[in-house]
Order: C-alpha cells, then structure tokens, then sequence
C-alpha cells in the first residue's frame, strides 16, 4: 500500500477552517454550500446555527441541531445510525402482525395528538431534546398504535426532522456539487444531471495525464470535475469566447489542493486557435507540404477572432483570494501554449447551452489531436443532431453517437422496493466522437 | 492506453509503433483491437492491411486495403474503446454503469480500489485510469483461467502496474487481511451473493469510502441492502443506468399537401416573402425544394439495452 496515499486520504477527509463544504439537511430535504470561515452560519428550519463546530471533523459526520439556553447549536452525533437498528428490529419482532395493521379505522379530525404546539415550545425551552420530544409525541398520540410498524416508522422519521433536524456534512465532489445544483437550481449548470456528467467524463477520456480542452458555460462545473480526476497531473485548460471570461466559481466548492489547481488554466478561444493557425502553418511550410491541402483556418467569425487577445484584465471575479489555490489562473505557461499549439489537445469537453453546437465543432476540432475522444453536451437534442450530421458529412470525426442517459432511483425496503415515485425526465444529451486526421 | 506525463512523452507519442495496441475501426458497430507486429497483416472484408504500413502513422490515420480498396481507421484505445472490442469472458459493464460508478465513488488519483470479481476487466481499465499515476486498483477472480487471461491483457494495454489481480474468492473468504482497517478507499462488488462479502468491505473501507455493489437482479438488491443496514454503513442509494442512443438522418418532408384553395388561402399560413414571388412564374415550374424540407432529424435506435443491472451504493459511516 502506498504510504502516501492513505496519509493523503486522511488529511483530505477532514474539514479545515476555510474549507468549502456541503450541508445535507435532513437526508436531501435542503442543501446548501457553505465556507468554514468564522462566524459563518446555517438556517436549519427556523434555527440559525454557527459553523464552527464542524471545523476539523471528518467529512460524512452527522450533527444535529439541537436547541439550548443560548439558542440552537449544532452537536455531532456519534453514533448517527440508531434508526437502522430500529429498522431490523422491525424484521423481526411480532412483525407480521404490525404489518398487517391499516388505517381503516383512521379517523383524520385532527384530534389524535393531545399534546399542544404550546406545550412543545415549552419543552424546547426548558432544553428538551429532539429525541425527549419525538417520545413525548409518541406517548400523547392516540393513533400511534393503531399504526402498521412502516408507518410508524415514517412518523417518528418526520417528527425528528422537525424536532431534531440532521446535518450531515458532505464533501464537495464533480457528483455532490452537480447533484445538488441539479435539485436546486439546474439552470446554472445547463440541466447536466449526475450521471450525465460522469458519462462526459469517461468518453473524453479524462485521467492523470490528460490534456483537456473545456468550454465551461455552465458555472465551472466541468473545469472542477476535470481538475479533480487529475489530481494535478496533466492540464485542464477552461477556455472563453467571450471578450470577458464567464465564470468559473463552482471550482472553489472543491478545496483543491495547490497542485490540482495549479494545473487549471483559463485561455482565450482565439488565443488557442491563433497559436494553433501558427503553429500549424510553420509546419506545413518546414515539411513543404502544399498548403491548399493543409488545415483551413479555423471558421470561427469575425467577433470571436477580435476578442482581447490577453485575458489578465478579466480578473474582475470579486473573491479573488479567498482561498489560495482554488483560484483558475487566467492564462497559461508558454511551454504548455507550445505544446497544446503543437501536439494538440487530448480531449475536449464541450458544456455551452447558448452555443450553436456545429458552429463550436467547427472551431474547436481543430485544437485537438488526431485520436482525441471529444463530447458535447446539450439541453436539447436537435442542435446536437444537426452537429453530428454535418460531422458525419464532413469526415470530421468518427465512432459518432448522440445519446441520452436515463437514471432512475430505487427505494429498496423490505416489502417495499420500487423505484421511487418522482425522477428526473432528462438529463441533457451527449455528442461523442473521436477526431482523425484527413490524411 | 493511459496518457504520459507531458515532460516524459516522446517525439512521436502519437504515432504507431511496434507492439502497440491500436483499435481498427471499420464503423461505429464494427471495431477490433489489433496489435501491431511487424511484418504482421489484417485481412478483413475492406482488403488486406500490412501492419508494416501504419508504423510511424499518427494514431487516427486512415488507412487504405490493398485489393479490396477500403479503408478503416486506427485508434489509439482508451478505456472506452476497449470496452467495445474486448473479448467476452463474462458479462461485462458498459459505459453508462461504468462511468456512474466511478463518479459515484469519487475516485480520484491516488486511490486505493478493491474490486470483485474482475470478469472480462471492462470496468477494470476505466478504474485504472481513475486512479493512476499513484493509486491501485486490487481485483480479485475465483476463476484462475479469468485471472489469468486478464492479467495478461492488462499487461498488454499499459495499465499492469496499476493493477494486481488476485485468484481468490471474495464471497467466501472477504478481502485479504492486509486491507483490514480502512485501507481501501472504496470497492466494488460485481458478486452473485454480494451480501455475503459486506462484513468484509465494513472492515476493509475507510471512513467515508464508498461501496458499490452491482446486481442484475431485485431479489439481490433487496437482500444487499439489507446487510447494508448496519451501523458501519449509511447513504444506501441504488440506482438504474441506461443510456439511449439516437439515429440521427437528413429526411425528405413533403410539404405540399392537396386540399381546398380556399382553405388553403384563408386558413394556412403565408409562406416566407421569397416564396410567394415564384408561384408567379406558373405552379408547373415549382421547384423540389419547394415541395419538400429536409430536415435533420433524431430518432432513437429500435431496439436497445433495457437492462443492465441495479447499482446499490452505501458510504462507510464516519
């Protein structure tokens, strides 16, 4: 076993002041991102709660919020996995016959639970615990009985998520960051689902090494998710049409450290397709080879080609700093420009809603080198057809494909499995290729 | 397979050479993983391919048949291709599984995998490069012959230091001792009874490792989940992965359509300006692209995988 990898998995696997992470509120119900600085603080329900208690734990701990003299604080829950105790014991003690129980004689009037919502807050005053609560619940409630053992495990399981709300503290990675965005607000990441994400990542081929061209419109998301699978070997380079660089904050959710971010790099599309032009044209004429049979120049438009041609102005992302390391460089070393120039890009991912699929190809094939696997996501599935069509006519690329992945969840119980009632319709589509040379 | 360290990689990294594995590709169904030998040939039915001509040929190049005067095209592999071209010795993973796998488990240069069983090594190599240049990935086979035969393969595609392969029967005898104590920063089970290895993935997984366990089958799910529900284990997540692949084709519309002039007049709707000054020269003389679009279209492909298996996936408790 390699010592440095488990000395490494330690450290990486406790939260640090400062460090990025993501709060799981009561099993999915909210999440939110947040930076351990001090005095920064969450809303649980009604109850504002500090961070500092989760400064330096293990990332997976589970907290719960739970209200005091001084108002609510967080307390780590050690043994956080009590209900699944409960869950067997369910299996096995006279369950048949608490299964077999039903709401026949449910009368909803609002009158099984004698205990009153004055009395509740008077117990949370007097410093009553969420769990002292959810039995006292329990014990008042007249129906409670009368309930099948599923059902009530499902009213204990609400009443501790108003009573007593768990925080479990997650770490940021490319599939917890887009699978909260995707629940929260997809529209900043262009509406690319987890699993999505994880397909572009394979078929642009990304691993230790790689060489990745990525045009991030969606927020930073798939400059951080390729940054993470190199752990600081090989080079992402997020690019920009755009005379001002979109941003790419999502990388600061991921503590990188200072060799992974190091390698992150932002560069203007026209600077990559001018040095590339460059490069090329010099080949062609040291090999003196025809150039009416060499690579035509790239048909990006007018707009794009005028664009700034240096990019340090762009830094106007007003944060800057705050992290040391999480931050993209805005240009790249001239020995990585040469190479890149030279050799080409490995892969290229491709995340822009608002562009017009073919019309990017056109412009960012050309970057890569021969053999490269490329992927363009979309929302929609038309603009990406159109973009295979005229790959296909042109010879551009080969082993195309335009395909849609599809998740579904399950909820697995005993005697309860299905898959679970509400899922996410589309994911996005995905067009793959692998470039080759024309010669 | 795996890409070089740029300060490493030699003057032609891209370019064919002796002993390398390259991926001929006839069309997106039809590929093969050959390797390149000197003096060696492929036949196929686009003619006959001397390997002596591809050496020094950047990887990506088309080449041309002698006698049949076809062409296919030759490939550097990636985890991906070969997927594609394996040989089957088992039921394998496909991209959708594979690719949710890793994401699910955060696997990340410098981690430390243990898989079982290794089957055919689909899902070997895509762990490979996830975890590499530092990282392992340990995959354990009950059947020698398997073990064996993917062993080699590994060695032939760049990735055998990466990866160990181990006979050894995980269902029955768990994880070796030298992974006790959280040593493993996640693993996967691809078992007929994965319940029975649980105890041993609780012990050899470090806090906030991940496990994912795949299973063709409900009644396995049912019965995984259920050795999940212990202490050392929480997040029990399973999933379904497909993914659809569409035809995509330009198609001829009709976009004439015989119906009364008065109809026509009062209720469609006015074509473009630039059209309507053409019916003037007579309705004989209309051209095709009048009476017709072509649009490009997607449809997805008739039939397709509708099932692969269920991923279940749980997170060592912290």
């Amino acid at each position: 076993m390699e010592g440095t990898t488990g000395a490494n998995s330690t450290n990486r696997n406790l939260t640090t002041p400062g460090c990025a992470v993501l709060l799981d509120i009561n099993d999915g119900d909210r999440l939110a991102f947040a930076h351990l600085s001090p005095h920064a603080s969450v809303k649980v329900g009604n109850a504002k709660c500090l961070l500092d208690p989760l400064v330096g734990i293990p990332f997976g701990s589970v907290f719960e919020v739970q209200s005091g003299p001084n108002g609510h604080v967080l307390v780590r829950l050690q043994h956080p996995i009590t209900e699944s105790k409960e869950k067997e014991s369910i299996e096995s003690e006279e369950a048949v016959e608490s299964m077999c129980r039903d709401n026949r004689a449910l009368i909803d009037n609002n009158t099984a639970q004698t205990l009153s919502a004055e009395d509740i807050e008077q117990m949370r005053r007097e410093g009553a615990t969420g769990k002292a609560i959810i039995e006292a619940l329990v014990a008042n409630s007249a129906s409670f009985e009368a309930k099948s053992a599923f059902s009530q495990e499902k009213y204990k399981r609400r009443k501790q998520k108003k009573y007593a709300p768990h925080v479990l503290v997650r770490r940021p990675s490319a599939r917890s960051v887009c699978e909260a965005y995707f629940a929260k607000d997809p529209n900043k990441i262009g509406f690319l689902r987890m699993d999505t994400l994880a397909l572009l990542l394979s078929l642009a081929n990304v691993g230790a090494n790689a060489e990745v061209l990525v045009l991030d419109m969606l927020g930073g998301l798939l400059t951080a998710a390729v940054a993470e699978r190199l752990g600081g070997h090989g080079s992402v380079c997020s690019t920009f049409h755009t005379a001002k660089a979109q941003t790419v904050d999502m990388v600061r959710l991921f503590n990188f450290d200072t060799s992974t971010a190091s390698r992150v790099f932002r560069v203007s599309l026209s600077e990559l397709t001018g040095a590339r032009y460059a490069t090329q044209k010099a080949q062609e004429a040291k090999e003196a080879i025809d150039a009416s049979d060499g690579l035509q120049e790239p048909p990006c438009n007018g707009e794009t080609l005028l664009t700034a041609p240096r990019a340090e102005e762009n830094i106007s992302e007003p944060k800057q700093g705050r992290i040391e390391g999480n931050k993209a460089k805005l240009s790249a070393p001239v020995e990585d420009m040469t190479r890149w120039a030279s050799q080409g890009f490995s892969s290229l991912i491709v995340g822009a809603p608002y562009l017009d699929p073919w019309t990017v190809a056109q412009c960012m094939l050309p970057l890569l080198a021969s053999s490269a696997p490329f992927v363009i996501y979309h929302p929609y599935s038309q603009p990406l057809a159109e973009c295979m069509h005229h790959l296909q006519a042109e010879h551009m690329a080969v082993a195309l494909q335009l395909s849609e992945p599809w998740l579904r969840e399950y909820q697995v119980l005993p005697s309860r499995t299905h898959p679970n009632m509400q899922m996410s319709s589309t994911g996005g589509y995905v067009l793959s290729g692998i470039t080759i040379t024309n010669m | 397979m795996l890409a070089v360290e740029a300060s490493l990689r030699a003057e032609g990294e891209r370019q064919i050479k002796e002993g390398d594995v390259v991926i001929v590709y006839e069309r997106h169904d039809r590929m093969k993983a050959v390797i390149v030998a000197r003096n060696g040939e492929l036949q196929n039915r686009f003619g006959v391919f001397p390997h002596n001509e591809w050496i020094g040929k950047p990887f990506g190049c088309r080449v041309v048949g002698k006698k049949g005067g076809g062409f296919v095209f030759l490939l550097a592999p990636t985890p991906e291709l070969w997927t594609l071209v394996l040989p089957h010795r088992t039921q394998i993973l496909y991209v959708a599984d594979i690719s949710f796998v890793i994401s699910f488990l955060e696997l990340r240069p410098g981690s430390v995998m243990l898989e079982s069983g290794t089957g055919s090594g689909s899902l070997t190599h895509s762990l490979a490069r996830a975890v590499a240049p530092s990282g392992h990935v340990h995959t354990f086979d009950f059947h020698e012959q398997r073990a064996l035969a993917a062993k080699q393969e590994f060695e032939r595609n760049g990735i055998g230091h990466l990866v160990t392969v181990t006979m050894r029967d995980i269902q029955g005898q768990g994880f070796p001792e030298e992974f006790v104590g959280g040593q493993a920063d996640a693993v996967f089970l691809d078992l007929p009874q994965p319940w029975l290895a649980i105890p041993s993935v609780a012990s050899s997984l470090r806090c906030d490792g991940g496990i994912c366990s795949f299973s063709p089958c409900i009644e396995q799910v049912q019965r995984t989940c259920e050795a999940l529900t212990i202490p050392e284990f929480t997040d029990i997540r399973t999933f379904e992965v497909l993914v659809r692949t569409y035809e995509v084709r330009q198609e001829f519309l009709q976009t004439t359509l015989q119906c009364s002039t008065q109809f026509a007049s009062d209720c469609l709707l006015k074509p473009p300006p630039q059209k309507r000054q053409r019916p003037q020269k007579g309705r004989t003389v209309t051209k095709k692209a009048e009476r017709e679009t072509r649009p490009v279209i997607a449809k997805p492909y008739p039939d397709t995988k509708g099932h692969t298996g269920y991923l279940t996936f749980a997170r060592r408790s912290t």
